[in-house]
């Protein structure tokens, strides 16, 4: 068989394939973003993005419904988003496969909370996998499958951002050669969730857990390592690999299927051991269970709920042994990520910050508007948000604050859940000001296709929403189009809608610099000419990643490699210093 | 003790790190090891500092390098190295690309590049090359070849046939852009 090296989302995604799959669907959302990425690989599989994991979910659903097996894969905190769904979808069952693969992020790498996973399954009773490398996200996605018909349930695969962006070797196997043809087949009492019908299925799900548990104490994805005998440890998931770091000469009690736990079998491996240790990432999910059957472990007392695990903090919590970090002394400054070069974000932020405005923010590349020197976000909080958070805020505050403030929402988030909050502000006869930053594409997981793009996630083109009649048709009255790279005009229109006693939107309508098919203008960088360069510093207010200051001659420059052209510095400046190149 | 040897790659996003530890770990399967990659997606590739962990041999378990055990810190520019020094073992080897990028505080003047950089790292650890990255990505005749370049000058202090090297090149980099990666490659090598 073929061996790849591939990273635990291609894995997944291959996993998918192999277990016959005929339609997969997801938002966007780091880390899990590249496993539908890589379904698009197989031409077999229906692959799509929805305008958020609720409506992801429900796609997957009715294609299960309708005896299909289904993948639909987000972000943790998606979760949240189709958590309506799920639920119930637990009550109903399945009939072709469905399997939700969620990804955690715990350190919060690009997330804004590290909530934990497996604590969706027990609370929605949905089983489910967590695998430790790529051959298991692989082996689990196939597994899943299998026993989502096999028990008649959706089936969680849980992946962390060190799982799903990790490479190790995999071993492919085949697709089926045949594949069930679905089908329309009627089951009201199964899948029409009134109470008289719902009532009977929570009594099936109950019953599924308990057989789900048996049935799992004898598969080999739960399985015990043998080491020295005199330390047990229990553990799952990408902790697995530390604690085999860390502690080669344990035994080791490694679960694959996380909900149910293995019960009869953890208290057998537990019996062994004087000193049992529970090691798992972010919080006691096993460690809760395994004290509640009465067997004494030491876990969360020593490893931190906090954050993420790695070799050295395993070391540290278990044995006290300290390990090197990287540098983080004061006189070596930080590095954050910033707007690319031409972004259409920059100009509109600038102008936030010198309006003094009080932003309600949201999800996306804008929300590193945040930093330094733009700094104008005063909230962020969840998708969508940033419209209800404004909405609320101006229901409490003086008149005059009012003015002050304005939501600040993506394209992709708006569709996501911010239209919702913009009905809700129309509605309720709300005064602030919204900006819809519309650059056509979901850029900060890397730019995926979205009902703003014009394009679907296999590249074929679609049928674009229109944002400003979408706005319209909600009842603002007060729409304004602008072309974010004229500041003029930027400031001109902020500064008056901010001013509005009612509801109004302001889209920016210029595409992501990182677009190749959307930026088909030419554009020549800029230079500075140091005779009209005066030093005010005016331009370094943009924080572009392409201007710099000449700390010996007292002069910006800009770096030719990296200028886009966009020339928003160029307005700026009240020297007239910002050249193009070829003028 | 384990055989496991650990590659801590490191510099800033957009510098191509990503593709050179892809490159580095196809080379490492194709030569019969157990390999393993990781890095971070997402915020951090917004020009923020980049890392991506290299490890292979018989059996490899972590992903994540454990800390002060990186073997070799190949890194793509200067700051980011020194960011990154304390996780190297004693002895440890330094390949580090003789480029300075300014951070958002540097570029803004409110702190200062930290001058001397490339000897201050090869006084801590005498076993560094120093290469001129983006001079030599010329010479071949593209700027964004520095990744290439820097990936020979590593490739000379690894024990890894040659062939391998160019079998992954020819393997992941696009057939236009195949010619030049070959020869910023071998002049990497040239110079590691």
């Amino acid at each position: 068989m073929e061996k790849v090296l591939l990273s635990g989302n291609e894995a997944i995604a291959r996993g998918a394939y192999e277990a016959g799959v005929l339609v997969a669907s997801a938002y966007p959302g780091t880390p899990s973003t590249e496993i539908l990425e890589n379904v698009t690989r197989y031409k077999e599989i229906d692959a799509s993005w929805a305008p958020n994991e609720k409506v992801s979910l429900e796609v997957g659903i009715g294609a299960s419904f309708g005896g299909a097996r289904a993948l639909v894969t987000m972000k943790h905190v998606g979760v949240n988003v189709a958590a309506d769904p799920l639920f119930t979808l637990s009550y109903t069952g399945v009939r072709g496969g469905l399997v939700l693969v969620v990804a955690d992020d715990p350190e919060l790498h690009s997330s804004q909370n590290e909530q934990d996973s497996r604590n969706y399954a027990k609370f929605s009773k949905v089983p489910m996998f967590e695998p430790s490398d790529s051959q298991e996200a692989l082996e689990f996605t196939r597994l899943a499958f299998d026993a989502s018909e096999q028990f008649d349930t959706p089936m969680f695969l849980r992946s962390t951002t060190r799982i799903s962006h990790s490479k190790s070797i995999v071993t492919l196997g085949e697709r089926p050669a045949e594949i069930p043809r679905p089908g329309l087949v009627r089951n009201a009492e199964k899948l029409v969730m009134l109470p008289g019908n719902a009532r009977k299925r929570h009594h099936v799900v109950e019953e599924r857990l308990l057989q789900m548990e048996e049935w799992s104490c004898q598969q080999s994805f739960n399985r015990i390592e043998k080491g020295a005998g005199k330390v047990g440890v229990i553990t799952a998931g990408v902790a697995y690999q530390y604690v085999k770091e860390v502690m080669p000469d344990a035994d080791v009690l490694k679960i694959g299927l996380v909900h149910p736990l293995p019960k009869q079998l953890i208290r057998d491996f537990a019996a062994n051991y004087e000193t049992l240790y529970v090691v798992e990432e972010l919080d006691p999910y096993i460690e809760e269970q395994v004290r509640a059957m009465g067997i004494r472990v030491i876990g969360k007392e020593k490893i931190s709920i906090c954050g993420e695990l790695t070799p050295g903090r395993v070391r540290k919590a278990l044995f006290g042994k300290e390990s090197p970090a990287e540098d983080n002394s004061p006189e070596l400054p930080p590095r954050p990520p910033n707007m690319c070069p031409g972004c259409p974000h920059r100009g509109v932020f600038m102008e936030l910050n010198r309006a003094k405005a009080y932003v309600t923010g949201d999800i996306g590349c804008y929300t590193l508007g945040f930093l330094p020197p733009l700094s104008a976000m005063d909230t962020c909080v969840c998708m969508g948000a940033s419209i209800g958070n404004a909405t609320g805020i101006c229901k409490v505050i003086p008149e005059e604050e009012q003015r002050k403030v304005v939501a600040v929402i993506g394209d992709s988030t708006f569709l996501h859940t911010g239209i919702n909050g913009l009905m809700d502000m129309v509605y309720n006869k709300s005064a602030s000001t919204v900006i819809i930053l519309d650059n056509r594409i979901t850029a900060m997981t890397g730019r995926q296709e979205n009902p703003t793009s014009g394009y679907m996630l296999n590249q074929q083109e679609t049928y674009r929403v229109d944002m400003e009649q979408l706005c319209r048709s909600v009842g603002v009255e007060h729409v304004k189009v602008i072309d974010p790279y004229n500041i003029a005009l930027t400031r001109k229109t902020i500064r008056e809608e901010m001013a509005r006693p009612e509801t109004s939107v302001i889209i920016t309508t210029r595409p992501c610099m990182l677009v190749p098919r959307d930026n088909l203008d030419k554009r020549m960088p800029l230079y500075v000419d140091h005779d009209k360069c005066t030093g005010c510093k005016a331009c370094l207010r943009l924080g572009c990643p392409a201007i710099s200051w000449d700390e010996e001659q007292k002069k910006s420059n800009i770096d030719k490699i990296i200028c886009v052209g966009c020339k928003v510095c160029q307005q700026t400046c009240g020297f007239s210093a910002f050249i193009e190149y070829g003028e | 003790m384990s055989d496991v040897k650990n590659i801590l790659l490191a510099g800033v996003g957009g510098q191509g790190i990503l593709l050179a530890s892809e490159v580095l770990s196809e080379v490492m399967m194709m030569a019969g090891m157990d390999v393993k990659k990781n890095e971070i997606h997402g915020m951090s590739q917004r020009g923020g500092s980049v890392v991506s962990h290299v490890r292979y041999g018989g059996k490899v378990y972590s992903s994540i390098i454990p800390e002060g055990d990186v073997d070799i810190l190949f890194s793509f520019e200067l700051l980011e190295t020194c960011r990154y020094l304390p996780l190297l073992r004693e002895n440890g080897r330094v390949v580090v690309n003789n480029l300075k990028i300014a951070p958002p505080s540097v570029a803004l003047g409110k702190q200062v590049y930290p001058a001397d950089l490339a000897k201050e790292i090869s006084r801590k650890f005498p076993a560094t090359t120093v290469v001129n990255g983006l001079d030599l990505a010329l010479e071949a005749g593209n700027p964004k070849a520095v990744n290439t370049v820097l990936l020979g000058a590593l490739s000379k202090i690894l024990d890894i046939d040659h062939e391998l090297w160019l079998k992954a090149l020819h393997k992941m980099v696009p057939a236009r852009l195949l010619d030049v990666n070959l020869k910023a490659f071998e002049l990497g090598r040239n110079a590691g």
